[in-house]
């Protein structure tokens, strides 16, 4: 057992990073994330990493990127408008195949939006973001100690990928202190050498890190199917879900991150009422876990999906679903947040609506 | 033998040798290289200080200048520019 | 024996630059100075968006490429997490003083111990003669098509002068490759400001006035001459900055 201690879900995932062996952090304040450069500007100095206050998030990405090619394990964090502006240095990051960590702690938009917490961001992290067909690794945890674990793996994915890795946080459990067990870090991969990085060219041929490819005529054109080819393999290696009580659940909720956790109260709750409900929560919502989506749709009676924006996760749902039972969807952006009572109420109703159609009086 | 000599492959004709030469004893070719660029070529060999201006002026790095062995003829033209 | 030759620490490929243009000199300059420090093995240069994106087919040390404006960011990442590596950007006048602005003052004001070539030609080369930020006051371009200045344009942005502000700054020098006097004067300038470096100074930036024959339309002669006549007016050569 390692040391329990209470820590915001923000200051947890900077302590991760740091036993993972993270030791270059460059990052830009924006709320609610900023306890994690706050951490970070006191941590590393401590464990001979750096720290760099950048002047923009544009600038913030590219020291990662520079660090990243140092062969350094670096991340760096913000919140929705700051991972915008991000978008180009990832999109870059990206096709150099650099392994590095970016967190977004979610917060409402679009614009400025508020500070409030927000699932809106999904599209962006999954479906790219910036510009050009690639892909970030994004990972959705639902606890304190899921942002721990997550974040110590997301190195090793990264590395072992050479892909960078998202944590698609959000307001509340960036805020939200938690006891957590702080246990020693171990790589869950065999961590590739990187044999990339530019570090002088002293006893070898001089590198290259780049991502202009002009010749010959069709290179980019390689370039895209060797990218798309590691995206196959992360998706049939890395789909990651957790389901709670579906095997017999005439309605699963699919939700993640903080929105799954309360939906599994309300799924608790509406057990106590006599209707069988269940969850289904991606761990990664990329690579999405369809396989486990189009499983469920095989026994659930309908599926609800909840998350905290007007419908961009449930997109992926009904797609993994394919038509296999109805999707349902109860959400808002914006700041909004279901709470069990509301997530309840709407589980009700389609039980109801159901058994209606049972009856044969509809 | 020359003091210096001329990569043509490399040569974009630009003339910028021909420019600085300080004893006007470059022109640039009549026929063209692969790259279909007209190159220097010396009109006076004899003359060449091996001042290197050609040299520090090129910038395809076309240019090779041969310091050793430079005779000194008038002491106008050997001052050497390059330092 | 040859005594002046191309250095070893430029590859042998020839490169994409038109006819007359400065980059070539300046690659050499920078290549030249890399090979008499002995620094070719610990080198990692930052090459820009513009015309010099493709210097990593040039030298024979360690390159990358990055987003437009960034490299003075991405040269901090670098830098931070290899102290004992030479890490120099080599950028334009667009990606160094424009969309760059923010990076390249931040990183000269926090000190960053690197090395900065800034190559001013007045002019977008890459996409083919836009007005750039350093376009001179009446100077014609494809974006400035009656001449800069006279349609909310601005005068022309004078680097040097405003970096020599900073107080985290270590070296600055304003030269130009338009006479051989010149080009050893750069030569020179750049071989301090990577030997800044080495002694870990900190921030060091050579900005070179550059012809683009191409660009402004002109013969070689001419663009040498309006780095003579018309460039080092508007831009005065010297030492900007200097902490000894």
């Amino acid at each position: 057992m390692g040391e329990k201690i209470l820590l915001k879900g923000n200051e947890v995932m900077c302590e991760a990073a740091v036993q993972a062996g993270c030791r270059f952090f460059a990052g830009y304040p924006i709320t609610p994330q900023n306890e994690v450069p706050e951490y970070m500007s006191k941590r590393m100095p401590q464990v001979g990493g750096i720290f760099v206050q950048a002047e923009s998030e544009l600038a913030a990405i590219n020291m990662v990127f520079g660090a990243s090619l140092s062969g350094a394990r670096c991340m760096t964090s913000s919140s929705s408008p700051g991972i915008s502006l991000k978008q180009e240095g990832i999109s870059y990051i990206a096709a150099a195949e650099l392994p590095c960590l970016i967190a977004n702690i979610q917060r409402g938009g679009p614009g400025l939006g508020n500070i409030r917490a927000s699932q809106a961001d999904y599209f962006q992290a999954v479906k790219g973001g910036g510009h050009g067909d690639y892909r970030v690794i994004v990972l959705a945890p639902a606890s304190v100690q899921e942002i721990y674990t997550l974040t110590m793996n997301a190195f090793d994915w990264a590395d072992y990928y050479r892909n960078p890795v998202m944590i698609l946080g959000d307001g509340i459990s960036g805020q939200m202190a938690e006891p957590v067990e702080i246990l020693p870090y171990e790589p869950i991969v065999d961590l590739p050498a990187k044999d990339y990085i530019l570090d002088g060219c002293a006893g070898r041929k001089p590198r290259v890190v780049k991502t202009l490819v002009l010749r010959p005529t069709d290179g980019l054109v390689t370039h895209n199917e060797h990218l798309q080819g590691k995206y196959k393999r992360i998706e049939a290696e890395l789909s990651l879900c957790e389901e709670y009580e579906t095997a017999d659940a005439e309605i699963v909720i699919a939700a993640y991150g903080i929105t799954a956790r309360i939906a599994k109260g309300a799924a608790r709750l509406a057990r106590k009422k006599g209707i069988a409900v269940g969850l289904i929560r991606p761990i990664t919502l990329w690579p999405f876990p369809s396989d486990a989506f189009a499983a469920v749709a095989k026994t659930a009676g309908q599926i609800l999906t909840v998350e905290m924006s007007h419908g961009q996760f449930v997109e992926d749902v009904k797609l993994a679903v394919n038509g296999g039972c109805p999707v349902r969807f109860l959400g808002k952006g914006g700041g909004w947040y279901p709470t069990e009572d509301t997530i309840l109420e709407k589980i009700e109703s389609m039980a109801a609506a159901s058994a209606t159609i049972a009856k044969g009086e509809l | 033998m020359n003091k210096v000599h001329f990569d043509k492959h490399r040569c974009k004709g630009c003339g910028m040798c021909v420019l600085f030469c300080p004893q006007k004893i470059l022109r640039m070719s009549a026929g063209l290289n692969d790259q279909g660029f007209p190159y220097p070529e010396l009109t006076d060999p004899d003359r060449c200080t091996a001042c290197g201006m050609c040299f520090r002026m090129c910038p395809d790095c076309a240019i090779q200048v041969d310091k050793d062995g430079v005779k000194i003829k008038d002491k106008k033209e050997t001052t050497d520019v390059t330092k | 024996m040859p005594t002046l030759k191309r250095t070893n620490v430029l590859t042998e490929v020839r490169t994409h630059y038109c006819p007359g243009c400065g980059h070539g000199i300046a690659h050499r300059l920078v290549a030249e100075v890399i090979e008499e420090l002995g620094i070719r093995e610990k080198t990692i240069a930052v090459a820009p968006v513009g015309c010099a994106v493709l210097m990593y087919d040039y030298f024979n040390c360690d390159m990358t490429e990055c987003p437009h404006g960034r490299p003075p960011a991405m040269a901090t990442g670098i830098k931070r997490t290899q102290p004992d590596k030479i890490v120099f950007t080599y950028q334009g006048d667009g990606d160094l003083a424009a969309i760059g602005t923010a990076e390249t003052i931040h990183a000269a004001n926090r000190g960053e111990n690197i090395t900065v070539i800034f190559i001013n030609n007045a002019i977008y080369g890459m996409t083919g003669g836009q007005m750039a930020p350093t376009t001179l006051t009446g100077m014609r371009s494809t974006t400035s098509q009656d001449g800069r200045g006279e349609h909310g344009e601005g005068p022309p942005l004078k680097v040097c002068e405003l970096l020599s502000t900073l107080d985290g700054v270590c070296y600055l020098e304003r030269t130009a490759v338009s006479t051989p006097k010149d080009v050893n004067a750069t030569k020179r300038a750049i071989k301090k400001a990577f030997q800044n470096q080495i002694d870990g100074r900190g921030f060091s930036l050579v900005e070179v006035l550059s012809m683009c024959p191409t660009d402004w339309k002109l013969s070689t002669a001419q663009s040498v001459d309006f780095v003579n006549n018309e460039m080092k007016e508007a831009f005065p050569l010297g030492v900007y900055k200097d902490k000894g």
